[in-house]
């Protein structure tokens, strides 16, 4: 007797919530970019930690401040100890949903909206910004370029050195995904 | 619902950053090469050329007619370059007896934050010094070219406590080819230390104290060598601002040659400046993902 309720509802359970299909990286690639007449910087860091949930339509990024590496070796110490304070702050994270439809069979490139919060320097901004999933060969490969601006994490520059550095950092994320079992 | 979801994918990412990611080597122990003139364990990077100027004025006591000291002047001029992350090579000339001098710095080992695998930074400092000051021919007749020889070993020992805190033990060990008296000694021992604490995110206090051991500098009174710092970094340079009283910066000179006490005023002010250069095409070339 209320054994079928109990199947029932158990079914009924699980037709309707989307159940989790994760794909995963621990190499995957954040560059950040800023040109101005004075100096050009380049920071990448080649150990980001990703995971992209496709049944579920959430992801989540992290990475440790003192993965990106400069060309200039007193660059990346200068962005250490005094700007983005990496011995408080050691990580930079993200968690956010997406929509549009990314089928996990076959091959294929499909536009998506990302929209989640960063946090970067202990502050927590919401961003909202396009990017690519491509399905390759049971790869998920991802990527988004956009813009940000230093003020809005709390970052201090001071003014001697304003002019080097562009208003708008210019972000490129790149990942390769595995599926997790 | 959704944010749980979310944070338990962050969980999981930070669980696996946990469990995969090797300790990081600790930067900016100190922001210059020098703690005010004892060589700190900071090294320029591979590729990197750093130029020092290091200027003391006359002594503080030399009364309003020398004004104050202002007058007077003694300058060491170097050029530090990383050959590897872990190897430095520098050479300089100081106008104190017009020395040239060379080194050799090399990391042994290097503090790494997180976890307590290594807590110390040890480095190794070898040093040259040939001073070229000319004598009238009747002082010393028989001064050779090999006289005017001498070597530093220094073992730098350092720990970056904190953002702010940073110290340095350096045992040293110094050889003189002559000394002035058959009293003196030519191989002489001391014991120095140096530590910085930030006062700001770019300014520091520095204080450096070198103990010399007795019995082994006999034919002149000398002191031991205590110096106060206050360093400002902007961009690419590091300023230096010192009190110290010790006229000159090479350790054969300042750690045995010690005449000025700060008891009495024999103190000299004076400046270190060094400017940071990316010479080789590796420091400047971009980062290749």
């Amino acid at each position: 007797m209320k054994k079928p309720i109990a199947l029932a509802a158990l079914v009924i359970l699980c037709i309707s919530s989307a159940y989790s299909q994760l794909y995963m990286t621990r190499a995957g690639f954040i560059g950040f970019y800023s040109k101005t007449a004075l100096e050009d910087i380049i920071a990448e860091n080649n150990q980001v930690y990703a995971v992209i949930d496709l049944g579920k339509k959430n992801m989540a990024f992290s990475a440790l401040m003192k993965g990106f590496i400069f060309q200039k070796e007193l660059m990346q110490e200068h962005f250490n100890e005094n700007y983005i304070e990496s011995d408080k702050y050691p990580k930079t994270t993200f968690t956010g949903s997406y929509t549009g439809d990314v089928p996990p069979d076959g091959n294929g490139v499909y536009q998506i909206k990302v929209k989640g919060n960063l946090t970067l320097h202990n502050v927590t901004k919401e961003i909202e910004e396009p990017a690519t999933l491509e399905m390759k060969n049971g790869k998920l490969l991802g990527k988004s370029e956009f813009k940000l601006k230093p003020e809005d994490f709390n970052i201090k520059i001071p003014s001697v050195v304003r002019d080097k550095i562009a208003p708008e950092i210019s972000v490129v994320i790149n990942i390769d995904c595995n599926t997790v079992k | 619902m959704l944010h749980a979801q979310d944070s338990s994918l962050l969980k999981m990412l930070n669980d696996s950053m946990t469990v995969h990611t090797k300790p990081f080597y600790v930067t900016g122990t100190f922001k210059a090469m020098h703690i005010v003139n004892m060589q700190t364990i900071e090294a320029p990077a591979a590729g990197s050329l750093t130029f020092v100027i290091q200027h003391r004025f006359g002594q503080l006591n030399s009364g309003i007619y020398n004004f104050f000291g202002l007058d007077n002047a003694t300058l060491r001029l170097g050029l530090d370059y990383g050959i590897t992350d872990r190897l430095a090579v520098g050479v300089g000339r100081s106008s104190y007896q017009k020395t040239y001098d060379g080194y050799l710095k090399y990391k042994l080992l290097r503090q790494t934050d997180g976890s307590e695998k290594m807590p110390l930074s040890v480095s190794i400092l070898g040093t040259f010094n040939y001073y070229t000051l000319q004598y009238p021919a009747a002082e010393k007749p028989d001064l050779t070219n090999s006289d005017r020889i001498s070597y530093t070993a220094q073992l730098l020992i350092a720990r970056k406590f904190n953002r702010n805190l940073s110290f340095q033990f350096t045992p040293t060990f110094l050889h003189y080819n002559l000394v002035p008296t058959d009293a003196d000694k030519n191989n002489v021992f001391a014991l120095c230390a140096g530590g910085r604490m930030k006062i700001t995110k770019r300014m520091s206090i520095n204080v450096e104290y070198n103990y010399l051991l007795p019995n082994q500098v006999v034919s002149t009174p000398v002191h031991n060598s205590f110096s106060l710092g206050w360093d400002i970094e902007t961009g690419g340079h590091v300023f230096q601002l010192v009190f110290t009283n010790s006229q000159s910066v090479l350790e054969t000179q300042y750690i045995t040659q010690t005449t000025g006490s700060w008891g009495n005023g024999g103190i000299y002010f004076g400046f270190n400046i060094s400017r940071n250069f990316n010479i080789t095409k590796k420091a400047k070339s971009s980062v290749k993902s």
